[in-house]
């Protein structure tokens, strides 16, 4: 069975028909090609797979398409090429491997676009759903500090 | 020389500001880089693997249930290979696809394909092997497979047996000493990298072609060619950007290459795509190795070790794959950076029916450093001694001979990264300070805990010597200059690394140096991507090659002795129009005086070491056994630091695997020997929440034996967290906590234990 589904990928409009169970996730990195979007672990726990819906920011492994109808998804790809993010994660050590970075990135865009400035705490806070093998997280929140305008 | 990278209360390191970008950083923050999963083939197919169940036992039949249409199918067995059914390890004990005999659940058995990924799992269903279990019981523990009436997996059930021996321990017995003595035990650890293991294979023009998530190209090379049959230039093995590695793609790459080429040779070349799903890669792929140490230490009243005797087991699972390295190294870490003139250490690597354990960042060393840096603290205790002064007082010091034989080279000073360490936490305060909350008795309690070890970087004794490396240059008319080395970028920073030291040599910016895809048809075989070697080891070729491209430039381009960037470029322009693109390839030369006799593991090990000395401070609940990190310092003599953002990325890094190692991770055997928390969801790594404000420091001497006197440091910080940890727990409770990882509910029953 499939069902008819709009939504808005990045800006531009998307629609099709989908088996309702589908996984955001797959029709991303499928039928859009868009495949910054990382599968870590497919049940919710690595943060990987994380974009925005509609502002807020979700394990698109763990959403069915169903439930993406007319609303608004935001991926790595979306983000403002000149958002400070990018720089200062591959500046400051935020980046290893790269698999978890897309969606940290995400986390992080979350973050600031809730709060300017984000002290550590809150910075460990929105990061807790986000796993990291490689960097210890260190350049990761140096990242944040620095794409916030707080120095490194 | 001593370059500071404090962090203090902010977290993170401040980048020194001349530090050049990381060379794989923009591709990586804008998702561009490509993973194996990213890629897909017009008409490609994706595979799956049915698996024994039963922890060994013989194949009686497989059968397929009818239900499916199996001809839209293709369906791989061991009777579709067309060489040798075993995987090219150091033995070949391992099946490619098992035919009767096997030695553990999980084991692959039948491959399947189909265009259609949602296709797969029904035919999966419907794939019955029928299997039958040896009349003795399975061995999970190492004590039941030494003993002599239980299963045998392998002969003996001891894949290796090693001895190290200096001095003698008999003898330093008979004279007066207080001795100390304990058994310690290490659980396995997943490495959890983010990016699970994959293959894509396909045959592109009559050659076998595989790309994917791997460390060692050349490994997966020799692999495929034995299993398949096929001629060295009809295999090509590329590597895609890789999600993490750590240890855990050395080998099993290998093994899902082989299926994803038996896949493709079978259904006439079409691509296939063998990507693993999570709980596949934590069930199936090979972990940190646990083990089993028991140690004796003797010291005399004043704290100088007299005797240092440790019997060493790990378990190596249901093969030998890495066992032996990871066992070698094991054994030369085992009597630290000490002082002792009577040492011996029996190791041994036993057979069990779990799946086989392989490398993980540290391989062995982790293991057998945990033993000896907790046994010391609690031999420091009977000796009513503070355990810094304990180990300053047997710390090795230039001139001093290792526990291996190696005659230690100045000018590092292990007394000045001890210092350092105390100095930047404060440590005395702390000690004092600490006991006074602790006496007060309430719910948490206070510790801190040190630990002093040293790595040996590249592979060990004459490994280097076996493996001729080969890595080279190439450089074409525009004089960009591209490194050619089969040593692979997962995240360690190898290609910022190794540019930045292509670049000083060539006396040209970091810029105009770039790396080659790894590629077996492309570049030479510099050895795998292990035991901390690319900086020191493949760097050190390369600066070689450098050396040897400029000789070539001056000779036949007509370079000037001084030059600037331009007239390096207009060189290159020169000789290209002469003779067309130029590659040099230089090898690999062992260091003059290394010698080193396996027989009794006596010589120099290691080319060089990096020396530390790390500090955790905890709180621990004693109510619930939680215990919380609050602050931990990690001082390093590595030498040189190539690239200050790289460098303490990997001890950053480093050092919460380490943290997940002591508190967290937690591999649970099921009653088959497969792991049975293999989701995320119940096997815990450090999250950002766990992760305490970490000050790292580093000293450079330059005594390595890499480029500029550095030496390699990716192993490193995961030596140092564990013992570090367990000994502040054991401070703040004055408990005996002997393993890891160090739980909850075994720190409320060592705090039983205390109170008895
Ligand atoms: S893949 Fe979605 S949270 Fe891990
Ligand atoms: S950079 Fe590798 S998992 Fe984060």
């Amino acid at each position: 069975m499939t069902i008819p589904c709009r939504f808005i990928v990045n800006g531009s409009a998307v629609s099709g028909s989908f088996p309702p169970m589908r996984r955001l996730l797959d029709v991303l990195r499928g039928e859009c090609g868009l495949t910054a979007t990382k599968e870590g672990c497919g049940e919710g726990e690595c943060g990987s797979c994380a974009v925005l819906l509609d502002d807020t920011l979700v394990n698109s492994c763990l959403v069915p398409i169903a439930d993406v109808n007319g609303r608004e998804v935001t991926t790595l790809e979306g983000l403002p090429k000149d958002d400070p993010l990018f720089a200062a994660f591959a500046a400051t050590g935020g980046t290893q491997c790269g698999i978890c970075t897309p969606g940290m990135i995400m986390a992080a865009r979350a973050l600031l676009n809730d709060c300017l400035r984000p002290d550590l705490s809150q910075t460990r806070e929105a990061l807790s759903g986000n796993l990291c093998r490689c960097t210890g997280y260190g350049g990761i929140y140096a990242a944040i500090r620095t794409a916030s305008g707080q120095g490194e | 020389m001593y370059t500071s990278m404090h962090n203090d209360s902010r977290f993170g390191t401040t980048p020194l500001k001349d530090a050049p970008l990381r060379k794989d950083g923009m591709e990586k923050v804008r998702g561009t880089a490509r993973y194996v999963a990213d890629i897909t083939y017009p008409g490609m197919l994706h595979a799956v693997t049915a698996r024994t169940r039963l922890p060994g036992g013989t194949i009686a039949s497989i059968t397929f249930d009818d239900h499916v249409p199996w001809s839209e199918y293709v369906v791989v067995t061991a009777r579709d290979i067309p060489g040798i059914n075993a995987v090219k390890m150091i033995e070949t004990d391992q099946p490619v696809l098992v035919e009767t005999h096997y030695r553990h659940a999980g084991e692959p058995v039948v491959l399947i394909a189909h265009p259609d990924p949602q296709a797969l799992a029904d035919a999966l269903a419907a794939v019955h092997i029928d299997e039958r279990p040896y009349a003795k019981p399975p061995v999970f523990a190492i004590e039941e497979a030494l003993r002599a009436d239980t299963r045998r997996i392998a002969a003996d059930n001891v894949y290796r047996d090693y001895l190290m021996e200096k001095g003698s321990v008999m003898d330093a017995e008979k004279e007066s000493c207080q001795v100390f003595e304990a058994e310690y035990h290490t659980g396995a650890q997943e490495h959890l990298y983010i990016e699970p293991q994959g293959m894509m294979a396909r045959m592109e023009g009559g050659i076998l072609t595989v790309e994917g998530s791997l460390q060692c190209p050349y490994y997966v090379h020799a692999a495929l060619m034995y299993a398949t049959g096929l001629p060295e230039e009809r295999v090509r093995v590329l590597q895609c950007a890789t999600g993490g590695a750590f240890g855990g793609k050395e080998e099993y790459p290998s093994h899902i290459a082989c299926h994803a080429a038996l896949v493709t040779m079978k259904a006439g070349g079409r691509p296939v795509a063998l990507i693993y799903g999570r709980g596949e890669d934590m069930a199936v792929t090979p972990k940190r190795h646990p083990s089993r140490s028991r140690v004796r230490l003797g010291a005399s009243r004043d704290g100088r070790l007299r005797f240092i005797d440790i019997d060493f087991v790990i378990d190596g699972g249901a093969y030998l794959t890495l066992s032996p390295v990871v066992l070698s190294r094991g054994v030369i870490h085992a009597a630290g950076p000490y002082r002792c003139d009577n040492v011996r250490v029996r190791a041994r690597a036993v057979a069990t029916n779990h799946p086989p354990f392989g490398a993980f960042r540290g391989f062995g060393a982790p293991q057998s450093i945990f033993a000896l840096e907790a046994a010391l603290d609690e031999l420091a205790r009977m000796l009513e001694m503070e355990p810094d002064v304990l180990r300053r007082r047997n710390v090795l010091a230039p001139g001093d001979i290792s526990p291996a034989g190696q005659r230690i080279e100045g000018p590092l000073d292990m007394q000045r990264v001890i210092g350092q360490a105390l100095e930047a936490c404060d440590y005395h305060a702390k000690v004092e300070a600490y006991r006074q909350w602790n006496a007060q008795k309430g719910a948490i309690r206070k510790g801190i805990g040190l630990a002093t070890f040293y790595h040996g970087a590249g592979f060990t004794g004459n490994g280097e010597l076996a493996l001729r490396s080969r890595a080279g240059l190439r450089v074409g008319a525009d004089g960009l200059v591209e490194i050619l080395t089969s040593t692979t970028e997962m995240g360690q920073g190898m290609q910022t690394t190794l540019s930045g030291i292509v670049a000083e040599a060539l006396r040209i910016p970091y810029e105009g140096v770039a790396v080659a895809r790894p590629d077996t048809r492309d570049v030479p075989n510099s050895g795998p991507t292990v035991a901390s070697r690319t900086c020191m080891v493949v760097g050190a070729i390369l600066a070689r090659a450098a050396d040897d491209l400029i000789a070539r430039l001056r000779a036949d381009a007509a370079l000037p002795s001084v030059y600037g960037y331009g007239e390096f470029r207009d060189a290159c322009a020169r000789l290209h129009a002469a003779g067309g693109v130029t590659t040099i390839i230089a090898d690999y030369r062992h260091p003059a005086g290394n010698e080193w006799d396996e027989s009794v593991f006596q010589g120099s090990p290691y080319a060089s070491f990096a020396w530390a000395c790390y500090v955790a401070e905890v709180e621990v609940d004693a109510v619930t056994g939680e215990t919380r990190i609050v602050d931990f310092t990690a001082v390093q003599e590595v030498g040189r630091v190539v690239h200050a953002t790289v460098a303490a990325g990997q001890i950053e890094g480093g050092v919460v695997q380490g943290i997940g190692y002591a508190l967290f991770e937690d591999v649970r055997f099921g009653a088959d020997g497969q792991m049975a928390n293999n989701r995320i969801t119940n096997y815990i790594i450090p999250t950002s929440a766990d992760i305490p404000p970490i000050r790292v420091l580093f000293l450079e001497s330059r005594h390595g034996a890499g480029p500029g006197g550095a030496a390699g440091i990716g192993e490193l910080p995961m030596d140092g967290p564990a013992p570090a940890i367990i000994n502040a727990i054991n401070a703040a409770l004055g408990t005996e906590i002997r393993h890891v990882p160090a739980m909850p509910e075994h720190i409320l029953a060592a705090m039983d234990r205390r109170s008895a």
